[in-house]
């Protein structure tokens, strides 16, 4: 349950934001989150709730934008896009595979009163 | 705590430290409130098997106001990527070669390295970070081969992170040149998005575990240098495809260096063995200066040259 370290992060980089901007409460929370990534979007939804209370972003709602993951393929030598870690190449079905995009996990944005 | 979730905040131990590990960077001491009540979205049980990994994370509802947005474009990861490189950067310094060994328990981590530090004895120094839920089990069987030991408990955590490591590495004080092995949390999961600060990562998988280990843990896989393919002494006694494991690992790491070894009956540990001196004999040789060292090492050769000229000149 890695989530509840990631919300622990997501939740220092929001109030730092929400006290930087002198904010009464944060309204909401955009992350962006990859496909390839290693999050689960619920468990950290889950970890989110436990993690929020008692701060400036209480009453947060969290929003998951998932960013698509894609992949260079050594054999095509050209940029493929990838669903998951240990799919083939969608072109040739090699597995010569280099992850390119897709495994980022940001905080993108907040809203803030 | 709580079962469900697994939040353990405020459990990490760090041998002979009192107290307990708060790990938030603001300094407040976080209690949390640990009731269940309110209602969470757990995944989609209208099929026999669960998997929470497809389709889009979940509703992205737009129609955020744009009066008070306020972007912030962190990496979530940011701050223990930072500590971790801090990390390198220490180990540089001193020429520390840091391996980070990641696997599932009991696929014999403590053991081969147990058998690596009586290899070594002699010709390296190792020291060792074990981290564990609870218990130091695993440090005292490191103690007993004459290493230097440090066991690093989680308490409720799942895995190692780079602040647990830094202040590990504070305690156990690694000498200069010397290989610091550092055995995370026995689960090929959570440790995987955590850079320790480790020069290699190196993923342990005994053959009574199955081949398909690679395919069901991608991230683990694909973040290790070097697979070690442990216990290939039970091979004859199992179903393991060894072929098809390193094709699945190769799947999500083409690069990924396999080793096959038993640590218990020393079959291929010479491989594994130079592997680690290769690696112990490059951080020597690229050792660095700390920054202090090398300022005052260019004061000195400035004044060196001043004086130079003044001789010179007058």
């Amino acid at each position: 349950m890695h989530e509840m370290a990631l919300a622990e992060s997501v939740i220092q980089i929001v109030e730092e934001a929400a006290r930087k901007n002198a904010a009464a409460a944060v309204r909401a929370v955009r992350l962006e989150v990859g496909r390839l990534s290693h999050v689960e979007p619920d468990a950290l939804r889950f970890a989110f709730d436990v993690v929020k209370r008692n701060g400036l972003a209480h009453g947060a709602r969290l929003e998951i934008v998932a960013t698509g993951g894609s992949a260079w393929c050594m054999k095509c030598s050209r940029g493929v896009a990838l669903a998951r870690l240990g799919d083939a190449c969608p072109r040739c079905g090699s597995y010569q595979l280099q992850v390119t995009a897709g495994d980022e996990m940001r905080v993108k944005e907040i809203e803030i009163d | 705590m709580c079962t469900t979730c697994g939040c353990g905040q405020g459990e990490t131990r760090i041998e002979g430290a009192r107290g307990h590990e708060h790990a938030h960077a603001d300094g407040t001491a976080h209690s949390h409130a640990h009731d269940h009540a309110d209602e969470h979205g757990h995944g989609h049980r209208d099929r026999d098997d669960l998997h929470f990994g497809r389709g889009p994370a979940g509703a992205h509802a737009p129609g955020m106001t744009q009066a008070r947005m306020v972007q912030i474009e962190r990496d979530i990861l940011g701050k223990n990527d930072a500590l971790a490189a801090a990390n390198r950067r220490r180990f540089a310094e001193r020429g520390v070669f840091a391996v980070n060994l990641v696997s599932s328990p009991g696929s014999g981590k403590t053991t081969l390295l147990v058998k690596t530090i009586e290899a070594l004895k002699g010709k390296h120094r190792v020291v060792v970070i074990e981290g564990d839920q609870e218990t130091s089990f695993d440090a005292d069987r490191i103690r007993a081969t004459g290493a230097n030991a440090l066991q690093v408990n989680t308490g409720k955590g799942c895995h190692l992170d780079a602040g647990m490591v830094a202040k590990a590495v504070e305690r156990l004080a690694p000498p200069a040149g010397s290989v610091l092995m550092i055995e995370n949390v026995g689960n090929l999961v959570c440790p995987a998005g955590f850079d320790l600060g480790e020069a290699h990562r190196v993923v342990v998988l005994s053959v009574t575990e199955g081949e398909d280990k690679p395919l069901k843990y991608p991230d683990m896989f694909r973040r290790s240098d070097v697979m070690l393919l442990n216990k290939v002494d039970l091979l004859p006694h199992v179903e393991f495809d060894v072929a098809k494991c390193v094709e699945y690992a190769r799947r999500v790491n083409p690069g990924i260096r396999v080793i096959e070894l038993s640590a218990t009956k020393g079959q291929g540990m010479g491989e594994w063995l130079a592997w680690v001196e290769q690696g112990a004999a490059s951080a020597h040789a690229a050792r660095s200066e700390p920054a202090g060292a090398l300022a005052a090492r260019l004061v000195e050769r400035e004044e060196l040259a001043a004086a130079l000229k003044r001789r010179f000149s007058g």
